[in-house]
């Protein structure tokens, strides 16, 4: 598709008032080399019947730049042809009929700097409820060094995360306290202190814990910074809790941020639902607090999701980690929630890699350079439990945190046992693959071995054994069968 | 209690072999081994005393567990770890860190409270075995 006479309309005859295509009006280059400081946005776009592929694609850069729906003489007041966002190419989707990728270019000058509020106003901003799509979907962009040299990235990162907590060569361990609501500050912190104590890293207040009737922020924060100062006493290790300081203000946020500061916390946690502003504004207070910042993924699934509409978390990915979080949500593969191996990979690979090259397994349409931008660290939860261990790491490698929840609280012998099972579990299988056991087929007979010098995982086997999540992903690669994982 | 700080401090204490086969894992992945000792082991001591320098240029496993049984022999009631430094972009960090000798007692830690007021409390944790000078902790009672 493409080819040379793109048909964009020149001179007087462009400006004459009235209705053009998008694709006659400077919105379809096919010619079109990007710069190397051109933003690029792949997008899925799915015209509606009739409509011709590349005048949707044309349609799409033009309502994402700077075109309205009729032709303005204002234009010519302007470079305008240099702030034309342009269409430069269209691909069919493999085997997928009325489905196409887009690809678009982004002068640099079209966006403020260090802004995501101001990048996802242009991309994302009006062009989704766009009438002649049927759908549309935002699977990748390429960000340039010279736009990634204006936001400040991760305040901590993997590598300043780990120094600081002195634990290396593991995954950590975490666990979300349940249930997640109606517990008194008191009673979440005695789940807090067992989890911690019986070997965990972190626990972590769930995304809706927030000031509720039956426990207020304070009482929580001081219950559990006492749970964290035990347990830290009582390991000889560095302990942490994420302190969730979301909150209906950002006044109350930095109220909350700076009591978990006072009390010592080394970190705190935030929603994605706060927004992206929120979300940078709170970054530079951890910065500047040496605070971790943790984030949770809340309301994303809304819009990343569905393979035709919506935003691939692959590029929310890419957004948080210029906007500067330095943990969040990615997926786990094997748990409850959604997560096609592939996809899950190109996810954690765009946190913590300083490199992406192109990967269409993985979902990572373009090379990306990080520019220094230091690495997220993806946080596996939900549905996961030690009899998984070997897949976790077999798919998710060392760099991220393991949080077994229902699997740290729910063990029959308690919550200490439960986080004990994990942690030796998690030990004797990164030992295990150290010494190049083929951890993928043997990993069930390590897991035993373990469990005959401790009688917390032995039981945690015995109750999770059969325990897996195995329905279809809705959210697969295009260019490789991606069958979801069982165990 | 047992000091649980360290990557396989929750596994049973390794065998020499067990211990060269994780000197083996940093070398293959072309990491620097090296040796640190200490008697305070607090989890914010980030200085523990080196063991000469990291072995940059030993990449021979046996060298590397001679290293190891000198400094555990010389501290026999000290915390000895064998950490592996990645000098690679981007990590330029320890990528692995465990305990291959601790005191035969472990005396552990304290938590001090300050109470003030509106219910904030600044903690400490303090280390039993530092109210001893260095050199005479974790002697045989």
């Amino acid at each position: 598709m493409g080819g040379p006479g793109a048909g964009t309309i020149k001179g007087k005859e462009r400006y004459k008032a009235g209705v053009i295509p998008y694709k006659t009006m400077g919105y379809w280059e096919p010619r079109y080399v990007p710069k190397d400081t051109d933003l690029i946005a792949l997008f899925r776009i799915t015209p509606q019947e009739g409509v011709d592929p590349e005048e949707a694609a044309a349609a799409v850069a033009g309502e994402s730049s700077t075109a309205t729906w009729t032709v303005v003489w204002t234009d010519r007041l302007t470079a305008c042809e240099a702030y034309r966002a342009k269409a430069y190419r269209v691909d069919a989707v493999p085997n997928t009929p009325g489905q196409y990728f887009a690809y678009i270019a982004y002068d640099l000058d079209l966006f403020e700097p260090g802004s995501i509020a101001n990048l996802t106003a242009s991309i994302i901003g009006n062009v989704f409820g766009f009438k002649p799509l049927k759908a549309l979907r935002l699977e990748d962009m390429r960000m340039p060094i010279a736009y990634l040299k204006t936001f400040d990235g991760p305040p901590t990162g993997i590598v300043v995360e780990r120094e600081r907590l002195d634990k290396f060569g593991r995954p950590l361990l975490g666990a979300t306290t349940k249930p997640k609501l109606g517990l008194s500050g008191k009673n979440y912190g005695r789940v807090v202190y067992e989890a911690l104590k019986g070997g965990l890293d972190f626990v972590k207040d769930d995304e809706n814990i927030n000031s509720q009737p039956f426990m207020h922020w304070r009482d929580r924060y001081l219950y559990c910074m006492e749970a964290v100062n035990r347990a830290c006493a009582e390991t000889g290790e560095v302990k942490g809790h994420y302190l969730n300081i979301t909150a209906a203000t950002m006044e109350d946020m930095y109220e909350r941020a700076e009591f978990a500061k006072e009390l010592g916390s080394c970190i705190v946690m935030i929603d994605l639902v706060i927004g992206y502003t929120a979300i940078q504004s709170i970054s530079k207070w951890a910065r500047k607090n040496d605070m971790i910042l943790h984030l949770h993924r809340a309301g994303h699934g809304t819009y990343t999701r569905q393979k035709s509409h919506g935003i691939s978390f692959r590029v929310i990915s890419k957004w948080m980690r210029m906007a500067g979080v330095d943990h969040i949500h990615a997926g786990t593969v094997v748990g409850k929630l959604e997560g096609d191996p592939n996809m899950v990979q190109g996810y954690y690979n765009v946190l913590r890699e300083p490199h992406n090259p192109v990967d269409l397994q993985r979902g990572i349409f373009f090379e990306q350079e990080w520019a220094g931008l230091r690495k997220v660290m993806p946080v596996a939860s939900g549905g996961i439990h030690a009899g998984q261990m070997h897949q976790l790491i077999h798919y998710l490698g060392e760099d991220v945190v393991l949080q077994f929840g229902g699997g740290t609280i729910g063990h029959p012998m308690g919550v200490q046992a439960g986080a004990t099972a994990n942690r030796v579990a998690l030990e004797a299988m990164i030992q295990a693959r150290n010494e190049g056991k083929d951890i993928w087929n043997e990993g069930m007979q390590i897991l035993e071995k373990a469990a005959k010098s401790c009688a917390p995982l032995k039981a945690a086997l015995e109750v999770w054994k059969d325990i897996t999540f195995d329905y279809a992903s809705t959210d697969t690669a295009d260019f490789v069968p991606t069958p979801t994982v069982s165990a | 209690m047992r000091i649980t700080q360290g990557t396989f401090s929750f596994l049973p204490d390794f065998s020499d072999a067990e211990i060269r086969a994780q000197v083996e894992y940093c070398l293959k992945n072309n990491w620097a081994v090296s040796v640190e000792f200490t008697d305070d082991p607090h989890p914010r001591n980030t200085y523990w005393e080196m063991w000469g320098m990291p072995m940059f240029d030993l990449k021979d496993a046996a060298g590397i567990m001679y290293e190891i049984n000198q400094c555990r022999k010389a501290y026999p009631n000290h915390y000895v770890r064998v950490n592996g430094f990645d000098s690679t972009r981007g990590w330029e960090t320890v990528r692995l860190s465990f305990i291959v000798n601790r005191p035969k007692h472990e005396p552990g830690f304290q938590v001090q409270r300050q109470e003030g007021p509106g219910r904030r409390i600044r903690y400490t944790v303090h280390s039993y075995a530092t109210d001893k000078p260095k050199g005479e902790r974790y002697n045989e009672p």
